[in-house]
């Protein structure tokens, strides 16, 4: 009886899940890098408060994507995108739309920490400085804490926030950038390969961590590890080639995918 | 099983388990065999063999279980690899029951060894026998090929052992009935056939491991059940 109903409540939640809202969505996304196509007519949907994983082999496309949903892409000069992007159905790509403030919406984490050469207070307030999210010290105070707080990091700086960010170790150099990350209140948050740096230990609290934002924030993590995808993520989608192979609920893709190809690189087998 | 791991010693677990889960498997098929036969011909030496071959069973269990636990601790399988070894533990779990079983029926045959099996319920358990043996070589044999249809067509076909064990039940019932005398000898060929009839239905679930192993999802619907002893005897039957 109470493992009938444990099912039920899953089953809720899971159905909650797939129902919930879609924040962004790309369609027929062609990724070109001057000649060279990286990205082949991607269709992919990221669901709010749901962490999307990508995974497939190096070159696959999986980070050439999450780039597109920032636009970190338009930094790289051959680099042309074709299809639709949409952040809550706006085109991110229009001309009208302000790459700034779309950052702002869809912060980003990168695979090697990268604090700014500054204390740890300015690495956080940086953000809400440049977007005009505070107007005097206490607010300033405010959200530096509830950023530190978030990324699980505050008792261990709250002492010590004016030292050098680059002084911390590596994982909490990179809790740090996750803090600066949340400090502009994003809606999206991108990651890729958040922990490849990282110890087991530093890697268990950001994943800690990503599951703890899930609540707040729709998160969309490129890794390596098929098991961190498979621990923190809800919906996965598998790369190959430029293309999008599967998109699928990642309890299903890690015991049964549907696609060979899934199958040969989860399995690490031979393609 | 199409290709093989960039790692190759992984693929060597894996066929490691495979291998010794069909050794497990001639092991159990040949002690429930042997005790049936010892039953009927009251061949304690015979008996004794099943029993002492128990613990060869239990060990091999033992050994698949851990080897199975190392190779998810080091390799983290994934779908069908990981669908493989967890199947390779619940098989060797049958299969180590199905040892056991054997061996209860050949602890019975000292106890019915001075008054003899009657004939024609030595009959009526050798056919029991001959159907749950044909039902465990059947499924070794999909174990092996990973049949999905044929994992299917063992599943169906456990209710013919389910009729054969409840007419027997029938039969012994009527046998104690007529001469109270051979109630000490069919009570424990009652559990005999018991002991068979379990033996089937553990060939039914490794075949829904196998089902399991191969496709990712479990058998739909229930299995046929034509066991109906529990309700021999009750009134209006």
């Amino acid at each position: 009886m109470n493992m009938l109903s444990e099912t039920a409540v899953e089953k809720v939640l899971e159905r909650k899940m797939t129902n919930a809202a879609l924040k962004m969505s790309g369609k027929d996304v062609c990724v070109f890098y001057g000649e060279k196509q990286a990205l082949y007519n991607v269709n992919l949907d990221i669901r709010e408060n749901t962490v999307t994983a990508l995974i497939g082999p190096s070159g696959c496309g999986k980070s050439t994507f999450l780039r597109t949903l920032n636009r970190m892409n338009d930094t790289i000069d051959n680099c042309r995108v074709t299809g639709r992007i949409s952040l809550d159905q706006d085109d991110i790509y229009d001309p009208s739309i302000d790459v700034v403030e779309l950052r702002a919406r869809v912060g980003m984490v990168f695979q090697k920490p990268n604090p700014f050469p500054k204390s740890i207070y300015e690495n956080v307030a940086y953000g809400p400085r440049i977007h005009g999210l505070a107007r005097n010290k206490a607010e300033f105070d405010e959200i530096v804490e509830s950023s530190l707080q978030r990324a699980g990091l505050w008792n261990e700086v709250k002492d010590r926030l004016n030292e050098p960010g680059t002084g911390l170790s590596g994982g909490q150099q990179q809790r740090l950038c996750i803090a600066r990350a949340v400090a502009v209140s994003p809606e999206v948050i991108l990651m890729d390969e958040p922990c490849s740096a990282l110890d087991p230990i530093a890697t268990a609290r950001v994943e800690e961590l990503i599951h703890e934002l899930r609540a707040n924030f729709t998160i969309v993590i490129v890794t390596h590890s098929m098991q961190q995808a498979a621990r923190v993520s809800q919906r996965t989608a598998m790369f190959h080639m430029g293309l999008l192979v599967e998109e699928n609920d990642t309890d299903k893709m890690f015991t049964n995918p549907d696609d060979q190809r899934t199958q040969d690189y989860i399995m690490g087998r031979f393609g | 099983m199409a290709t093989s791991h960039i790692v190759s010693a992984f693929d060597e677990e894996l066929k490691f388990l495979t291998r010794r889960i069909s050794e497990m498997g001639g092991l159990a098929e040949q002690m429930a065999g042997d005790s049936v036969r010892a039953l009927i011909s009251a061949d304690t030496a015979l008996a004794q063999k099943v029993i002492s071959d128990d613990v060869i069973l239990d060990a091999a269990e033992r050994e698949i279980g851990e080897k199975a636990i190392v190779t998810i601790a080091k390799r983290q399988p994934m779908a069908s690899d990981l669908r493989e070894i967890m199947g390779a533990i619940r098989i060797a779990g049958d299969l180590e029951r199905v040892g056991d079983l054997g061996k209860n029926t050949a602890k019975r045959v000292v106890a019915v060894r001075d008054t003899g099996v009657p004939r024609s319920l030595a009959r009526g358990l050798e056919h029991l026998c001959e159907l749950a043996m044909n039902q465990l070589t059947d499924v070794l044999d999909v174990y092996a090929t990973r049949s999905v249809e044929k994992a299917n067509a063992i599943r169906e076909r456990d209710d013919e052992i389910d009729s054969v064990y409840t007419s027997l039940f029938r039969e012994l019932l009527t046998y104690m009935m007529e001469d109270p005398r051979t109630i000490t000898t069919c009570t424990h060929l009652l559990f005999c056939a018991k002991n068979i009839e379990r033996i089937g239905d553990h060939a039914t679930n490794i075949a829904e491991t196998i089902f399991y192993i191969a496709t990712g999802a479990q058998p739909e619907g229930e299995r046929p059940k034509e066991d109906l002893s529990t309700s021999v005897g009750a009134t209006g039957k």
